[in-house]
């Protein structure tokens, strides 16, 4: 797991390889660290997870702004509200 | 608030950002090809092998069904504790009442092959053992077949600790036996078994022999004083009381404390409303049902396909006079691994543990370690070669489903597990084992299985899934809030 900031007020968080539920968890870590507009930029590859962060970021209103799928790893950008 | 205009955004529709390649289509062809090839040729050589083909295709529609869905029992309850996301936990209720419904006209035909199993607080305690694992795992015992199907390499070490745990702890003997209370000692030997399970020699034997077997088997028709088979008892006992009524409370204990937030904030953002009706509530709980369409309609079609699935096995054994299809192996000339009783494990409908123990069992026996002088392999389950084991058909077929789901969707990819995901992978799978075998069953044969067929040992399995995964979840959020921690402070937060 890996967690960096790339730019102001943008992030990344690679979990690359983890399996449920740690992808989903570190998300929600990452994104309640975050102050509201900052971007999170999550790599993943596992497909499961994917739709547990879709979920919860409809639910908290957290916005995925960008979706990029390349094989079965996923690189997703979620603002924060 | 802070921008974020320096953030490169990538918005890319799925389909186009991820083209399918060519491979990947031949071999979903090839995967369903072989299946084909299997059912045809066996078929031509005995058409006793259609039993097994059956268990095959069932298991692949299983396999589609959990891949497209993202279908894993282990989700339901810990995203529900660790990230507040009830997908998991409605499409799980969803495929149980679909399973009821198709299941309470299959049984009211009398073509069902459900049986009941004992009723009492063991089956709280192995949902417990069971929800830690399953947590621990990072999937249910079906959840991490279909994962393998993806290429999943932690689910694959999963499967193979579930299945070598069972072998060795349905055998387990020894020092274990001065565990075990002289009550059930005195009960297991009472009941007559034949001599070569010894029975009065191991853990498991004398638990499910000695205590187990003397609870009371039930469902609720029969609580209600009905039958099984009437039409009171299957649609009013066993589908409105059991599933039904349940199933509705607890989603909506679900919508109240984790999705109701969420829309009524987004109704006072969209339009301002600040005053809640009942026919609002109806709404917000409408729309949780309906917030994954693909895992909604997972659901659908596995109950849909799990009740046809007894409906067919139970045609079956109809048109070839038998029972069990301990009998159609013997038939076709295959007698090792059959259990005392000419059984071996046929449940009649999807279940997941029992063949992966199976296998393992045969395993140990071929290389001369004794696996036929116990209740689960000896007296009840057998060990047949899994290369003719019904049940060991339907669950590669769901493998092989799976396959072809994640192949067809650019998802399957060859994950090799890191050591710390291979060691979560095989303490819970451990535990997942235990679990199993003290419930008679996994998240499938013991909970969607029985709640579904009226059988409130399926309930009170669930409760203990539902608290061990609450532990497990528990554990995690602090396992990762350490390593988080640690990353944070490299940002200077």
């Amino acid at each position: 797991m890996k967690f960096e900031k790339k730019a102001d007020h943008a992030y990344l968080l690679d979990v690359k390889g983890y399996v449920c539920p740690h992808p989903q968890i570190y998300t929600k870590k990452a994104l309640e660290k975050l102050q509201p507009g900052d971007i999170l930029e999550v790599v993943f590859d596992n497909p499961s997870s994917g739709e547990s962060i879709s979920t919860m970021c409809d639910i908290t209103g957290n916005e995925i702004v960008g979706r990029a799928q390349e094989g079965a790893q996923c690189n997703w950008n979620i603002q924060k509200a | 608030m802070s921008s974020a205009t320096n953030v490169e955004t990538i918005a890319l529709p799925g389909a186009e950002a991820n083209a399918l390649p060519r491979k990947n289509v031949l071999w979903a062809y090839g995967i369903v090809g072989l299946f084909a090839l299997i059912s045809l040729g066996t078929f031509a050589y005995n058409e006793y092998y259609t039993y097994l083909s059956v268990y095959l295709w069932f298991g692949f529609i299983y396999g589609v069904c959990l891949q497209y869905g993202r279908f894993c029992f282990s989700s339901a309850f810990r995203d529900l504790f660790a990230v507040g996301v009830p997908r998991m936990a409605v499409g799980i209720m969803i495929a149980t009442v679909l399973f009821a419904l198709v299941g309470a006209f299959v049984t009211a035909t009398g073509l069902s092959t459900f049986h009941p199993a004992p009723t009492s607080f063991h089956a709280v305690v192995a949902g417990f053992i069971f929800g830690v694992g399953m947590v621990f795992a990072g999937g249910c015992a079906s959840g991490s077949l279909y994962k393998a199907g993806e290429g999943n390499g932690v689910a694959v070490i999963v499967i193979l600790s579930i299945s070598v745990t069972q072998a060795i702890f349905a055998d387990v003997g020894g020092w274990t036996n001065r565990l075990v209370p002289q009550a059930w000692h005195e009960s297991a030997l009472s009941k007559g078994l034949p001599e070569v399970i010894n029975v009065g020699d191991g853990w498991v034997d004398q638990y499910l022999a000695g205590y187990v077997w003397n609870q009371p088997v039930t469902t609720y028709a029969q609580i209600m004083g009905w039958s099984n088979e009437s039409v009171a008892g299957a649609f009013l006992g066993n589908l409105m009381i059991g599933v039904v009524i349940p199933a509705t409370a607890l989603l909506a204990i679900v919508y109240v404390f984790w999705s109701r937030r969420g829309f009524k904030n987004k109704r006072v953002k969209a339009g301002g409303q600040t005053d809640f009706t009942f026919k609002d509530e109806l709404a917000g709980y409408w729309t949780m049902i309906m917030a994954s369409k693909r895992t909604a309609i997972a659901g659908l079609v596995l109950g849909i396909a799990a009740g046809l699935h007894m409906f067919v096995i139970q045609g079956l054994r109809v048109k070839f006079g038998v029972k069990n299809a301990g009998t159609l192996l013997e038939r076709m000339g295959f007698d090792f691994g059959i259990s005392v009783n000419g059984t071996v494990f046929d449940p009649g409908y999807w279940y997941v543990t029992t063949q992966e123990a199976q296998w393992v069992g045969w395993v140990f026996q071929k290389l001369g370690s004794e696996k036929m002088d116990n209740i689960y392999f000896g007296f009840v389950n057998g060990i047949p070669n899994p290369a003719i084991n019904p049940a060991d058909w339907m669950s590669l077929a769901l493998i092989g489903g799976a396959a072809v789901m994640a192949l067809l969707h650019n998802e399957f990819k060859f994950k090799k597990p890191t050591l710390e995901l291979a060691t979560w992978a095989l303490i819970g799978g451990a535990l997942m084992g235990i679990g199993s075998r003290l419930g008679l069953g996994c998240n499938v044969g013991a909970f969607f299985v029985r709640v579904s067929q009226g059988d409130p040992s399926g309930w009170l399995f669930g409760l203990g899934m539902i608290g061990g995964a609450y532990i497990g979840v528990k554990f995690f959020n602090w396992w990762t809030e350490r390593k988080m921690a640690k990353e944070f402070a490299a940002c200077d937060f």
